[in-house]
């Protein structure tokens, strides 16, 4: 027999690989994962939860009706369980808190960004952010002794429950979040766009309009939808001010229940649990769910299409 | 009316007389520098990195006021206005109107081709759109871009090639009539077709308007330009025809730069 014996590989002691370090590494990458997969889990659960309890409560309201009844009365003896009596609240409020958060929030941005100096701007920013710790109870209270009596003195028959404080008030809870991440957008635009602008003798309005705020769209875009996804999850301020009165309307003048304020109103124990009364605040936490994760694809679509390109 | 001439009879554009820069931590970046810039010519600024040239090619248009705390002293004539462009009575808006620049890297706007070159117009209240046609055509061919854009000029100016966004960038200066323009190591990005490129071009340029570079390429200062100006440590050490400089310097810190002994 003829055979070659292969000379034993030699690997020296220095570049051998280091047990010690392999092992910690292992360690650490799965504490990593750990940690990224409960985010995870817990989404996972809530929508298990969601779905779970909204499947009976399907079983006895048809997708249709929940879709197209435009009256909610779970607690009437003659039950309606029609989400668009919540839904009009909903899209009302967060529609009046649009108007007063956009304008207001881009022009914070492009004033912070593009016009204030440096110690104006880390002064303001830091004070306008102060505004997202303010608990929202607090702004509830805000809009229903003050703003809604202030509306009142404009216009008097304005009940003392209406969507139109309350979403204003929201409005202006939801400023610092435009402001601050359309500012931080624009700011990272390069200052080469800035001086290529500025040396083709624009002013500095026209290069914060024409320039930055294009080059910086896809980040304002981001801003807005995150200000909507909030303002359509905001629940103290609709079931303080706005009254808990479900109600199909759009009439910003009138008070109606939100999904959230209805969700908050019967976890205050008006309903018996387990029953369908009890089954549809998960139908409608779905809803929700759902409007939100609709929102956020929308926006991931947006800035795909407006993607940062400097 | 009074022509600033020199002895080959070539007329003065602009000329800076004495100029000192101060960054807004007090560096001191240029040390009474004093050149002309001659109508029609290419003027060339050389010089190792931090010697001032990118300073001095960036008071011409004003751009140090960007930034709080700057502060030019002396002059910066601009001819025949026979005006300091650096006074604090002069509008930089109105200067950079009239003196236009090309940057470093391309920074075309996120917009369409068309836009892009429509921008100074529009800026300077221009709304006509078949001056606008008229004049982006004109600035396309001027800076010969058109034939390889003009079927796609509502594209996205980041679809194209780097060459041609420079291009597009020198478009968008020319559209607006510029009587000097600033280029700011134009092609130090580009590849070398690209580069060849921008160099015919701004050959093709200074027969309308007078032109002031920047280089760290030598070869490229002596291909192109007609003066050109040595720079170190923010003080001017030569100024000459490009000839000169290159075969025959009169100072020895020139020459142990352009052979390469130095920088």
């Amino acid at each position: 027999m003829n055979t070659s014996v292969m000379p034993q590989t030699i690997i020296s002691t220095r570049l051998a690989k280091n047990f010690r370090r392999n092992i910690m590494e292992r360690m650490i990458e799965f504490a990593l994962l750990c940690s990224a997969a409960f985010a995870v889990f817990v989404t996972c659960a809530i929508v298990y939860v969601l779905v779970s309890e909204a499947i009976p409560f399907f079983q006895h309201v048809s997708i249709y009706d929940f879709l197209t009844d435009t009256v909610w009365t779970p607690n009437y003896s003659i039950k309606h369980y029609g989400i668009m009596a919540l839904i009009s609240g909903t899209l009302t409020t967060t529609f009046i808190a649009l108007i007063v958060a956009v304008p207001l929030g881009t022009i914070t941005a492009i004033y912070l960004s593009e016009f204030a100096s440096h110690k104006v701007r880390e002064t303001a920013k830091p004070i306008l952010e102060l505004l997202v710790g303010v608990p929202t109870v607090v702004f509830g209270y805000f809009a229903l002794m003050l703003v809604t009596p202030l509306l009142q003195k404009i216009y008097p028959d304005l009940p003392l429950f209406n969507m139109l404080g309350a979403g204003i008030v929201m409005g202006i809870m939801i400023v610092p979040y435009i402001a601050s991440l359309a500012e931080d957008s624009m700011r990272a635009v390069p200052m080469a766009m800035r001086e290529g602008a500025y040396a083709m003798g624009a002013t500095r309005f026209q290069t914060a309009i024409r320039v930055i705020t294009p080059a910086a769209i896809s980040g304002i875009i981001a801003a807005y939808i995150l200000a909507i996804s909030r303002a359509v999850g905001e629940t103290m301020i609709v079931a303080i001010a706005a009254g808990q009165q479900p109600t199909f309307t759009f009439n910003p003048i009138e008070g109606a229940a939100t999904i959230t304020s209805y969700i908050v109103s019967v976890a205050l124990g008006d309903l018996e649990h387990g029953g369908i009364g009890y089954q549809s605040i998960f139908a409608a936490g779905l809803t929700l769910l759902i409007m939100t994760l609709l929102l956020n694809i929308l926006g991931h679509m947006i800035r795909k299409k407006y993607r940062e390109r400097y | 009316m009074v022509m600033h001439k020199n002895k080959h009879n070539e007329t003065i554009k602009a000329e800076a007389k004495n100029l000192n820069f101060f960054y807004a931590d007090g560096t001191q970046a240029l040390k009474g520098v004093t050149l002309p810039i001659y109508e029609n010519k290419i003027t060339a600024l050389i010089g190792p990195s931090g010697c001032g040239k990118s300073t001095f090619l960036r008071s011409f248009n004003r751009m140090h006021d960007l930034y709080p705390g700057n502060k030019y002293e002396g002059e910066i004539i601009l001819y025949p206005d026979n005006t300091n462009i650096l006074s604090k009575k002069v509008d930089p808006i109105e200067v950079r109107m009239r003196i236009s620049m090309v940057f470093q890297k391309p920074n075309p706007f996120p917009k369409s081709i068309f836009e892009n070159v429509a921008y100074g117009l529009r800026v300077r209240g221009e709304s006509n759109k078949r001056v606008l046609d008229d004049k982006v055509e004109e600035a396309l061919k001027g800076a010969s871009l058109w034939n390889e854009v003009k079927d796609r000029l509502e594209d996205l100016a980041f679809n194209l090639s780097g060459g041609q966004q420079q291009r597009l960038c020198i478009a968008r200066a020319l559209a607006t009539d510029p009587e000097i323009m600033l280029f700011d190591e134009p092609t130090s990005a580009l590849d070398p077709i690209a580069t060849m490129n921008i160099e015919e071009l701004m050959s093709e340029l200074k027969k309308k308007l007078s032109i002031l570079i920047v280089t760290h390429n030598m070869q490229q200062a002596a291909r192109i330009s007609d003066y050109t100006a040595y720079m170190y440590l923010g003080e001017l050490v030569e100024h000459d025809d490009t000839n000169k400089i290159f075969t025959n310097p009169s100072k020895k810190e020139t020459e142990d730069y352009i052979t390469g002994k130095f920088g």
